[in-house]
């Protein structure tokens, strides 16, 4: 089994969820209102999402923005930490990689038009 | 009636009653923190968008909380700046040249009186906007008297595995349940040492997982002779041990073992931890042969104690003094660090919890906005603030690091998680006589060059490069600080457009 | 000579060659430093081993030959060790200068055909080349060069690797070890007293980089080398993005002033580790080592008007380090004429790095009276920019005696 969110119904704290989607890599992920992106990610049964310098696969490790293991890409914003953003419907996620060449970073800075 | 401009960095539970302590005094206070909301990682709250009806569910002191709340927030010369990032403090006045320095009294740094004299306290460089976003506002504040109360977070000691995903610090498990209802993983072990083992287990069972063993490092021994030392100071700390109590009553309830001189020594598994081997330990942490055990988790919760969050004490020049829980900021006994005008509130002064915290918050902010220093209320908050003192002293005691913890490392094993160094990398670079200063190490090993700008590994690494190279820590020259662990001059990341346009004021919309 | 005691005074970058030339000479070396080897500003720099700054003239002449040795002594380095030899990151990546004004073309033009006269290869790059280059720099230029000699070295790393040779040679490390003043006999320095006692030898080689000035002085034969701070700022790691060491043609001019004020230019390379060093700024604050954002800020904005497109990254570190320089910003090499014994290498302010070893090699030929590399008397002591602001009546704070200035 994996990370998930308390279910609604029967969490003691008695909130309610509002549905949100996002995409990572161009693929849907939904999540609640109020989740921070990581928690979307974790909850969404995606416990890695970044890939280190060896290629090696990273998610969240601690949780409130120290340890800059969960970044992603939102929007043209690279290396946001995932722990500290809430996330927001239509938010569009692009992971990372540090590894070089094979696993392919799609986040490189755009060029600037060719012509002058 | 005072009328000072207070900022506080921080609206945990020290920035929250240093607030209310600066606003008391009649003082106009700007109240900053990175979140969203105020309440720090013990107060941790729901997302608004939850619509909680029970949020009091999760908390310890929800109504003393919220009160405390309201009154700082509501409070007309409150400025409340949410997700406000300070990547900078600006010292006004130069580092003291070498000449003076010589000649100067000794006692200077000890005596905040000396240093008082000097008017101002650092320029606050903050951005404003979603976290790590882009284009969000710089602005610039000039406090007459700045609180840090920015807290602290895990310290992990490295192990083999401890990078695989599924390994958590302890407070992530915490934030995440507590935080956002999300709970980390069904099968969990919880390891480290000290107190904050329980409420991590106790926010994992609550949150519906199930919790397999908490795993106290030091031996009982070791944990009872801390905390047997002057037992009078204890029971100043009722409201902390009744907490306490009530999570050793929860883990009985689910029946998770509670083990003591026992730790997580490696995780395996493809790409997310599958098992962790635990071993039992000696009282200095080196692990007993034979004594392993395998066990299928899919979550690991870990911490070795507090690691302060020193960067922005170190960018306002404050003396740092060392304990047997590492580095904190020095007080005196109006919570004035070395520096004229700053104050330090909470656990960058030492880990002794949130009441402590709460009573130095409130003392800071006082004394900052030039509040009356000898008041029945501030000889209480004095005395409430030395308990709590005593109380780090003995939890530090009673759950230290052994000294011998190196022991669970491989030559492979991972110590700078960002950049990936392991251990080897770091023996080879102690060994050289010409490469082995901490500085040189650093860039040629790149253990703690990497994004979290050794958050994490700082403290390891400069404890194991010392520990290998035998060699004594970096002299100072003038101008160039010795290279501590917990200097990082940019406290935050900024974007380079960010960076590069200029401040906009402070109080405009 | 063999078998001369000899003090090098300072474990950075440039005591590091001097020792490692005069080990392999056979001399007897000692190399003190009053920190660590290696930590102050050898750690503090970018890593510079450039020919593209330098008009004709002494320093550039410095630099080729120093060009020169680099990859024939991390070829001896990688014999004795291929950890220090890889940490050392040489890479030659070659330089490229861009323009963004006409007049900035213009100057650029005219600086690389003097260049070229020196034996300099400088060429010019149209924009579809710049742009195949460096794909990310701006299209908004005048002029672009292309440096192909132009390298650059993980500093810290690269005076580990001279220390290491010296060391391998025989010399000996002594950290932690302060020099308070000298020991004097006949006008000739034997030995120094230091925080750790007294170190005799026969031959003492200032190279306290920007604290050189203040050794000299408590050497009692001072010499005007003063510091001068640089800021750099340190991206998160990206994927590859820049690929030379681009710099605005402002670099040339502000490397030889001399003013007061701060002056900043975008100097902008990746490191092997992905991250993206940007300067540089100028500034002449004696030792402050306190952050200015304002600096950090006017460098990030000169650093956009070449890279637009790293607006969105995040800068995760900034540093400072303190450069020595001479106020006619040319190092100072060779025999102090006051001192019999006391030799001086420095003031190469941001050109250190890359300057070591030509400084050292010259230095062993001036030592050992061998055949010089180059010319050495435009770096020579006896010089006014060098003694001039520190004769006697201007220097408040020599602590020279009757005795010891007769003797």
């Amino acid at each position: 089994m994996s990370p998930r969110r308390v279910r609604a119904e029967s969490d003691a704290v008695g909130r309610q969820d509002r549905p949100l989607r996002i995409t990572v890599d161009g693929e849907p992920v939904d999540g609640v209102e109020g989740q921070t992106l990581a928690g979307v990610l974790l909850a969404a049964d995606r416990l890695a999402w970044r890939r280190g310098r060896s290629g090696a696969p990273r998610g969240v490790f601690c949780g409130i923005g120290v340890c800059f293991d969960c970044l992603v890409t939102v929007g043209e914003d690279r290396d946001v930490r995932a722990c500290r953003r809430r996330a927001r419907d239509g938010d569009e996620v692009t992971t990372q990689s540090r590894a070089p060449g094979g696993l392919v970073d799609r986040n490189e800075p755009t060029p600037p038009p060719t012509e002058k | 009636m005072t009328h000072r401009d207070i900022v506080v960095v921080g609206a945990g539970p020290a920035g929250l009653a240093a607030a209310e302590g600066a606003l008391a005094a009649g003082a106009r206070v700007t109240l900053i923190d990175s979140a969203d909301q105020p309440g720090g990682q013990y107060h941790r709250m729901l997302p608004e968008a939850y619509e909680a009806t029970r949020p009091e569910a999760l908390q310890h002191g929800w109504t003393a909380f919220q009160r405390r709340l309201r009154r700082v927030r509501g409070h007309p010369d409150c400025a409340w700046w949410s997700e406000s990032s300070v990547w900078a403090l600006e010292r006004p006045d130069p580092a003291p040249d070498r000449d003076s320095d010589l000649d100067r009294d000794p006692d200077r740094d000890s005596d905040p009186d000396r240093d008082r004299e000097q008017p101002r306290p650092p320029r606050v460089h903050v951005l404003r906007g979603p976290a790590d976003g882009s284009g969000r506002r710089r602005t610039t504040l000039e406090p007459d008297a700045l609180v840090l109360a920015v807290g602290a977070h895990d310290r992990v000691l490295p192990f083999p595995g401890w990078e695989l995903p599924g390994v958590f610090t302890a407070g992530a498990a915490q934030a995440l349940a507590k935080g956002e209802r999300v709970v980390v993983g069904d099968r969990a072990v919880i390891a480290g040492t000290g107190p904050f083992l329980l409420p991590v287990a106790a926010s994992l069972l609550e949150a519906g997982a199930q919790v397999l063993e908490v795993l106290e490092a030091n031996t009982p021994r070791t944990v009872a002779r801390g905390w047997s030392q002057r037992p009078w100071q204890l029971a100043a700390q009722a409201g902390k041990s009744g907490e306490l109590a009530e999570y050793t009553a929860l883990l009985l309830r689910h029946r998770v073992p509670y083990r003591t001189g026992r730790t997580v020594v490696e995780a395996r598994g493809d790409g997310r931890v599958e098992e962790v081997v635990t071993a039992r330990l000696r009282p200095d942490w080196s692990v007993v042969p034979g004594s392993e055990r395998t066990l299928a988790v899919d979550a690991v919760c870990v911490t070795h104690g507090f690691s302060p969050q020193l960067e922005l004490p170190v960018a306002a020049g404050c003396a740092l003094r060392g304990t047997l829980g590492g580095e904190f900021v020095a007080v005196d006994d109006d919570q004035a660090t070395s520096r004229p005008g700053v104050y330090a509130a909470g656990e960058i002064t030492g880990v002794a919890g949130a009441p402590a915290a709460r009573a130095e918050g409130a003392l800071a902010g006082w004394r900052a906005a030039g509040g009356d220093p000898d008041t029945a209320a501030v000889r209480r908050l004095r005395r409430s603030r030395d308990q709590g003192r005593a109380f780090a002293e003995r939890l530090a005691r009673a759950h230290p690091i052994g000294a011998a913890w190196p022991g669970w490392l491989r030559p492979e094993t991972v110590v700078c998680r960002c950049e990936e160094a392991d251990y080897a990398s770091l023996c080879r670079a102690a060994a050289d006589p010409a490469g082995s200063a901490a500085r040189v190490a650093k860039l040629a090993t790149r253990a703690g060059l990497g994004p979290c700008q050794a958050r994490v590994c700082g403290p390891t690494v400069a404890e194991l490069n010392a520990r290998l190279s035998g060699a004594p820590a970096d002299r100072e020259a003038e101008g160039l600080p010795v290279p501590a662990p917990h200097r990082r001059p940019l406290a935050q990341p900024i974007r380079l457009g960010e960076l590069a346009a200029a401040p906009q004021p402070p109080h405009q919309p | 000579m063999y078998g001369t005691r000899v003090v090098v005074l300072g474990a950075g970058i440039v005591g590091s060659a001097c020792a490692r030339e005069l080990a392999l000479a056979g001399l007897d070396v000692t190399v003190v430093d009053r920190g660590a080897p290696a930590s102050a500003t050898t750690a503090h720099g970018e890593g510079n081993v450039l020919v593209s700054d330098k008009g004709p003239g002494p320093e550039l002449e410095l630099a080729r030959i120093s060009r020169e040795l680099w990859p024939e002594v991390l070829a001896a380095t990688a014999e004795r060790s291929a950890h220090a030899a890889r940490a050392v990151e040489w890479d030659p990546k070659g330089g490229i200068v861009v323009a963004t004004t006409e007049a900035g073309a213009k100057g650029l033009a005219d600086f690389a055909a003097a260049q070229r006269t020196a034996g300099v290869r400088a060429e010019v790059l149209d924009a579809g080349e710049l742009a195949k280059a460096e794909p990310y720099v701006t299209r908004d230029h005048t002029a672009a060069l292309h440096y192909p000699e132009d390298a650059q070295v993980q500093p810290a790393g690269a005076a580990a690797a001279l220390l290491g040779d010296a060391l391998a040679a025989g010399a000996r490390l002594r950290t932690g070890c302060e020099v308070l003043g000298a020991a004097t006999r006949g006008g000739r320095i034997t030995g120094v007293r230091t925080t750790t006692g007294l170190i005799e030898a026969d031959l003492f080689v200032n190279a306290a980089g920007p604290w050189a000035g203040e050794l000299s002085a408590r050497l009692d034969a001072p010499v005007d080398v003063r510091p001068r701070r640089g800021d750099v700022l340190v991206t998160t790691p990206l994927p590859p993005t820049v690929f030379h060491k681009v710099y605005d043609a402002d670099y040339v001019g502000a490397v030889g002033s001399s003013a007061e004020d701060l002056q900043t230019s975008a100097v902008v390379e990746s490191t092997h580790g992905g991250s993206v060093l940007i300067g540089s700024s100028r500034r002449r604050v004696g030792f402050d080592d306190r952050l200015r954002p304002e600096v950090l800020s006017a460098v990030a904005a000169k650093a956009l008007r070449l890279f637009p497109s790293l607006a969105g990254v995040p800068v995760m570190r900034a540093y400072g380090g303190f450069r020595p320089y001479v106020p006619d910003h040319l190092p100072v090499i060779g025999a102090d004429p006051r001192l019999d014994g006391l030799w001086h290498a420095g003031g190469h302010e941001g050109a250190g790095i890359g300057l070591s070893v030509g400084t050292a090699r010259l230095l062993r030929n001036l030592v050992l009276g061998e055949e010089p590399v180059m010319d050495a008397s435009p770096f020579r002591v006896d010089r006014p920019a060098v003694l001039g602001p520190n004769s006697p009546e201007n220097t408040g704070s020599s602590h020279r005696t009757e005795s010891e200035e007769t003797a």
